[in-house]
């Protein structure tokens, strides 16, 4: 190339920056349009979500169906825990497991449910997951379940360099698993511990699989990027329950419509003692914790 | 000459240069490339089995890969130590190296993306940050904020050091028009990758031990640091095995400098300890973990006090005008220096800002093999590519390297 004359030596230089522009060019062409799934118009969302299914039928083996239910006007959810009727059985954790197609190998749970002592109230310098006694509750003990708090002002979807994260106008914060990078800043700014990384290929066995999904929601996850309680979305705003509310022995956990002047949610706020976690970092939870006895 | 004549004359010439060299430069070279494959053998292994092969997991979501981060923003920052007195003061001793502290701080900034890169989940979905294709979240996101300001600086520094090697290559002197207003701008620039890296840390409420507003200080102090100490390590080599000349002058009032911007680190780390400690909220745990350990749990102590001491030695060495004048006590110095910011910079910020995680649980990181590997080659690529710009940059600034029949090139242009 140095031996060339400079004439022909420019030439090709030439043609080869303009082969690189037209490359690139056909690549953006052919690339553009959000890939995100935030804001998409309705009917390429469809289109999206009829090749996730397609994929999933591929890679996974399962006839899955991913829905894609708007939130509904005039709704916005929240949730209440009585702390004193919780007995810490951990079947929320498993019912959610199962309902929301989290990983079994290794292990993702959306809810961890905290032991603490009751001479040290709600701490969680003195909390602990992993308590493993014959019989629940232990005596001196009671227990505060944790998930997504489902923050008014949430920290997580503000710090997320990719806007693959944000909050749904029912008030979901949700996340787009195809638009995630997984650089877990959201894990750093979540006060509650509610995000959850997918290390590696999540072990999800085909017979486990929970066919009902919503492009936003409980849908399979890939490795690499980050999930997250979404007040199971896929069930909520086709007017079921969430899995943890229906599975709840002890009738601890309450679901409703803050908009909703009759609900049962609303009734709670109103009439018992309240109480957000960590209320001093201002992050506006919508999962309210109350004491009903 | 055309212009592409003259370029591929200067490339060729350059890549003549970056293959010739004696023995040692090779071993050098081949060592690196080495630690460069063993590296990428590691990362493949990550790539296939995701991050599950670091010992990174939800309770401490950033480890080692972005600790490394963090402490070579703070030297690619420090480039800017030499431009101040260069350009500001025309303090002519150090004007001669500064394109060095420039060549370190766009091979620091190639490190730190690189350390970015290895530690997200999707290294495949990285295009998602680049509008028009992706989308960046800014102004909302910090980390938005530090993909843009970090690769500004990385252009200005490369822009500035390619103009004036490549015009002093033909015989020509820089464009003054250019570069004045470039480096000029790169000082709020430097200062500004360093703040806002603080500031990703320092915003989140979620984590008490780096929501304390010293923060963003204490990274500049500390970066004024570690960049100088390599560089030092650098000049005196520069000085040994080329006929490069750099005043002892030079060399000590850079250990000077040093020697106040670790004061300033040693004070800011004191008064954060003061109020933690006297305060004695809820939010000590975090410090304590560091410095005591909680209950069992004292991986890092040793870490903590190693650190402190290191630093306490680097501010005795250099602020004693003896001990940074004898080149023994000077290197010692650097040594510690580098040493003590590393730690404190890296597992020191991240790992104890992480630990206790937010719901109260203590989970004890050490980093994996894989960890270590991967930073190996990411240091390797980063020195590989400095020496490469150093075998380069030398001759031409020595008027060894340049094109023939061009004049002399003027040693101070201006």
């Amino acid at each position: 190339m140095n031996q060339g004359p400079e004439q022909a030596d420019g030439l090709s230089r030439r043609q080869v920056m303009a082969g690189a522009a037209g490359a690139a060019a056909a690549m953006i062409l052919t690339s553009c349009g959000p890939k995100s799934l935030h804001e998409v118009p309705k009917d390429r969302l469809l289109s999206l979500v009829a090749e996730m299914e397609k994929t999933y039928k591929e890679k996974l083996g399962a006839d899955i169906k991913v829905g894609t239910e708007p939130a509904l006007p005039g709704v916005e959810f929240a949730y209440a825990l009585d702390i004193s009727r919780c007995v810490g059985c951990r079947r929320c954790v498993y019912a959610c497991v199962e309902e929301n197609n989290q990983s079994r190998d290794p292990q993702i749970h959306w809810i961890k449910v905290l032991s603490m002592e009751k001479e040290k109230g709600v701490d969680f310098a003195h909390a602990g997951a992993y308590y493993d006694p014959k019989e629940v509750p232990e005596d001196g003990h009671f227990y505060v379940p944790v998930a997504c708090q489902q923050c008014r002002n949430a920290p997580c979807t503000k710090v997320c360099p990719t806007g693959a994260t944000w909050t749904e106008r029912d008030g979901i914060v949700v996340i787009d698993y195809d638009w995630c990078i997984g650089c877990r800043y959201c894990m750093a700014a979540c006060p509650y511990g509610a995000r959850h990384f997918n290390w590696t290929t999540p072990g999800l066995p085909t017979a486990e699989i929970n066919k009902n999904t919503h492009y936003i929601g409980n849908r399979p996850r890939p490795s690499g990027v980050v999930e997250k309680c979404t007040f199971c979305i896929q069930r909520t705003r086709n007017g079921r329950y969430p899995a943890c509310v229906e599975v709840c022995p002890a009738g601890a956990r309450k679901f409703g419509n803050l908009l909703d002047p009759g609900s049962e949610i609303r009734y709670i706020i109103e009439h018992k003692r309240v109480l957000v976690l960590k209320e001093d970092l201002n992050t506006l939870p919508k999962f309210f914790y109350f004491y009903a006895t | 000459m055309s212009f592409i004549h003259l370029f591929s004359r200067f490339t060729w010439g350059s890549v003549r240069l970056v293959t010739r060299g004696n023995r040692l430069y090779w071993t050098w070279i081949v060592f690196l490339l080495a630690l460069i494959v063993w590296g990428l053998f590691a990362f493949a292994e990550q790539v296939r089995g995701g991050l599950v092969v670091t010992a990174m997991r939800d309770q401490v979501s950033w480890a080692f890969y972005i600790g490394n981060f963090t402490f070579l923003v703070g030297v690619a920052a420090a480039a800017v130590i030499l431009v101040i007195p260069a350009y500001v003061y025309d303090w002519k001793p150090i004007r001669h190296i500064v394109v060095y502290g420039e060549l370190l701080a766009v091979s620091a900034i190639v490190m730190c993306l690189l350390f970015v890169l290895v530690d997200i989940g999707r290294p495949d979905r990285f295009w998602h940050l680049l509008p028009p294709v992706g989308y960046l979240n800014f102004p909302d996101s910090i980390l938005a904020w530090d993909v843009l300001v970090l690769n500004i600086y990385f252009l200005v520094n490369f822009l500035v050091v390619t103009h004036i090697l490549y015009r002093a290559f033909t015989g020509r002197a820089y464009e003054k028009r250019l570069v004045i207003p470039l480096v000029l701008f790169s000082i709020p620039m430097a200062v500004g990758i360093h703040t806002v890296t603080a500031f990703l840390y320092n915003g989140l409420a979620a984590r008490p031990y780096w929501n304390a507003s010293i923060l963003a200080p204490q990274f500049l102090a500390s970066a004024f640091c570690s960049g100088p100490a390599i560089l030092l390590f650098l000049l005196q080599l520069l000085r040994h095995f080329t006929r490069f000349e750099i005043p002892d002058e030079a060399i000590w009032k850079i250990a000077e400098l040093m020697a106040y911007a670790m004061f300033l680190n040693l004070f800011l780390h004191g008064a954060e300890a003061f109020k933690e400690y006297y305060s004695g909220t809820e939010h000590l745990l975090y410090t304590r973990y560091w410095y005591q350990g909680l209950g069992e749990h004292r991986t890092l102590v040793p870490f903590a006090w190693t650190a402190v001491i290191l630093n306490l030695v680097s501010f005795a060495l250099f602020i004693v005008p003896a001990a940074r004048r004898n080149p023994v006590t000077l290197n010692l110095g650097c040594l510690a220096t580098y040493a003590g910011v590393y730690i404190e910079k890296g597992m020191g910020l991240i790992i104890p800002g992480l630990t206790p995680d937010s719901l109260g649980e203590i989970y004890q990181y050490y980093p994996t093999m894989i960890e270590l590997r991967v930073a190996a080659g990411i240091f390797a690529t980063g020195f590989l590519l400095f020496t490469l710009m150093l075998k380069v940059a030398v001759p031409i600034s020595l008027g060894e390297f340049r094109l023939n029949g061009a004049p002399v090139p003027l040693s101070d242009p201006h």
